[in-house]
């Protein structure tokens, strides 16, 4: 058995969810090659081939996949897939992006979001918004794979020694093109991967009072998350966005402020391992879900915890 | 241009599932059932692009149980001109779907075809780029914003670090995000005109598509019950329980 992971880079760095993706690999068992496929991917490519547990770097340096266009590198990575018999990539916007399209042109179904491997080719992930667990098996001759980033430790980005390889091929279908991109800027921990989360939501009343958030997660080195609330009303950018259609985080203590705990926030935050809950609504469902919860105005907890932390 | 819509029926948002005792699935038994949220807004914005006359007629399409034909015409309410159903009782892959819904693309020739990102039954988010792949077409996933020019569409996308432009050569597949727009309600009278408006009904079979899948879904479980947790009275005592009891500051 050998596993193609593809990874998630910028042409610039390794992606930690390419760590978390390895790691889903080295479950299932088997020589482990990861592919870097864009443009002047050269430290990417050295950086992958330096984590733990990876046999083999394969490198598509092209124009082509400069931005990694699904059109171009799907057929790429279904082209080199064949010869695998799993294809794993991270359930980022990226790899969800990708993926589905590797797997209709290798004629299989392709399995979303694992969060746990129970072996080879029997797998558990979330349905319903994460209120059921499915276990899946696949018979399909190429296991098409993604991967869920909280579900798995990453393994070490430091201590393997990959062989790097070029790979020739180039596509370009010529059917779409890149035309720009907006990058929300932030000097904070990246919310996905952050050991503390720290999130608003409507009871935020507007954009202005998420200072008080900032000031909190900054003491606390945390990432700051919302929810659809919060950023419907324009508050935030929605990549901030906490839940099943947003990011999904599993960091060690999430503190969710002004946020009711609609089934749908809760599907991206409950698998942290402390949550606390401020709202000054007793009845808010997030409290049931809250290891400790405080009934107050934000307002008033907010600047306090600040100061106590 | 003519644009087709994929909408599903799904369990209603709000509903909040039940694993069934045996394990086999999540209790959908009397349970409210709806279009898929994704799905509105794409009929939303194919219904736009029909007022601002870029769109000339639109076709919305389901894969489903015949009870699925409730959610066409909430499609043809809210301004789709006509409806196809492909009736099939299984529970589809997304891949079954796509290969479903490439059939009828091939029969209509739609310029472009728009469908939710991810349904939230299964949370697969697959069936559009299977379709564009299966296509041949370039696909635009996660759409904020919509622009068609002559013969390309200009897809703003939600991606991780904020957002991305592409633009795909028509015909082309998008797939929706939660921003893309607000979803109408469809008045009385407009769902009095629906039931009167064309719903064909076809087949897996009489489209030559083979269903079958390489997938299969061993138990579906519960997820793992979190304990009840405490009140704190104090902001104080929050800290404290963090620092010595929960240790995570």
């Amino acid at each position: 058995m050998t596993i193609l992971v593809i990874a998630e880079h910028d042409n610039k760095v390794v992606a930690p969810a390419t760590l978390n993706t390895v790691a889903a690999a080295a479950k299932i068992g088997g020589d482990i090659h990861v592919l870097v496929a864009g443009q002047a991917v050269g430290a990417v490519a050295e950086a992958a081939a330096k984590i733990a547990g990876v046999t083999k770097v394969l490198v598509a340096d092209n124009a082509a996949y400069a931005h990694q266009l699904p059109e171009n590198v799907a057929p790429l990575v279904a082209e080199l897939g064949k010869g695998y018999s799993h294809i794993l990539a991270a359930a980022t916007s990226n790899g969800k992006n990708i993926l589905p399209r590797v797997a209709a042109q290798l004629d299989v179904d392709q399995i979303s979001e694992i969060i746990s491997v129970e072996s080879a080719d029997t797998f558990k992930r979330p349905i319903y918004a994460g209120n059921a667990i499915a276990t899946v098996q696949s018979n399909a001759a190429v296991k098409v794979i993604t991967v869920r980033a909280t579900g798995f430790d990453p393994v070490a980005a430091e201590g393997g020694s990959a062989a790097v390889e070029a790979v020739a091929a180039a596509h370009d279908a010529g059917t779409s093109s890149f035309v720009g991109e907006e990058l929300a800027k932030s000097d904070r921990p990246e919310l996905t991967a952050a050991k503390i989360v720290v999130s608003g939501g409507r009871g935020m009343q507007n954009g202005d009072n998420f200072k008080h958030l900032y000031a909190l997660a900054d003491k606390l080195g945390a990432a700051v998350g919302a929810s659809r609330a919060a950023v419907d009303a324009g508050f935030v950018p929605n990549d901030m966005q906490v839940g099943q259609t947003g990011k999904i985080v599993a960091p060690q203590l999430y503190i969710a402020v002004g946020i009711s705990g609609a089934i749908q926030h809760l599907a991206g935050m409950k698998d942290s391992k402390v949550i606390v809950a401020i709202n000054k609504d007793e009845e808010a469902p997030i409290f049931q879900v809250a290891d400790y919860g405080l009934v107050a105005d934000l307002f008033e907890a907010i600047p306090e915890l600040e100061k106590l932390v | 241009m003519k644009v087709l819509v994929a909408v599903k029926r799904v369990v209603d948002y709000n509903v909040k599932v039940r694993v069934k005792a045996d394990n086999s699935g999540v209790d959908l038994a009397n349970v409210k059932m709806s279009m898929n949220p994704f799905c509105e807004i794409a009929v939303e914005e194919a219904v736009r692009l029909k007022e601002k006359g870029v769109a000339t007629e639109i076709v919305v399409v389901s894969v489903g149980p015949s009870t699925a034909q409730e959610q066409l015409r909430t499609a043809l309410a809210l301004g789709a001109d006509r409806a196809i159903l492909v009736e099939s009782a299984e529970d589809l892959t997304s891949l079954a779907v796509a290969k479903l819904l490439k059939a009828v693309v091939d029969k209509e020739q739609p310029q472009l075809v728009i469908l939710g990102k991810q349904a939230i039954d299964s949370d697969n988010n697959q069936t559009g780029q299977m379709l564009a792949a299966l296509s041949g077409y370039g696909q635009g996933t996660f759409a904020s914003k919509v622009e068609v020019s002559g013969d390309t569409v200009a897809v703003t996308r939600e991606i991780d670090g904020g957002a991305q432009t592409v633009s795909l050569k028509l015909p082309a597949i998008v797939t929706t995000d939660l921003r893309l727009n607000e979803p109408r309600y469809a008045s009385l009278p407009n769902i009095m005109k629906a039931k009167k408006k064309p719903l064909e009904v076809l087949t897996p079979d009489a489209l030559g598509v083979s269903t079958a899948s390489t997938n299969k879904t061993v138990k579906v479980e519960a997820p793992a019950a979190r304990s009840a947790g405490i009140k704190v009275k104090s902001v104080a005592e929050l800290v404290e329980k963090l620092k010595n009891e929960a240790k995570v500051i």
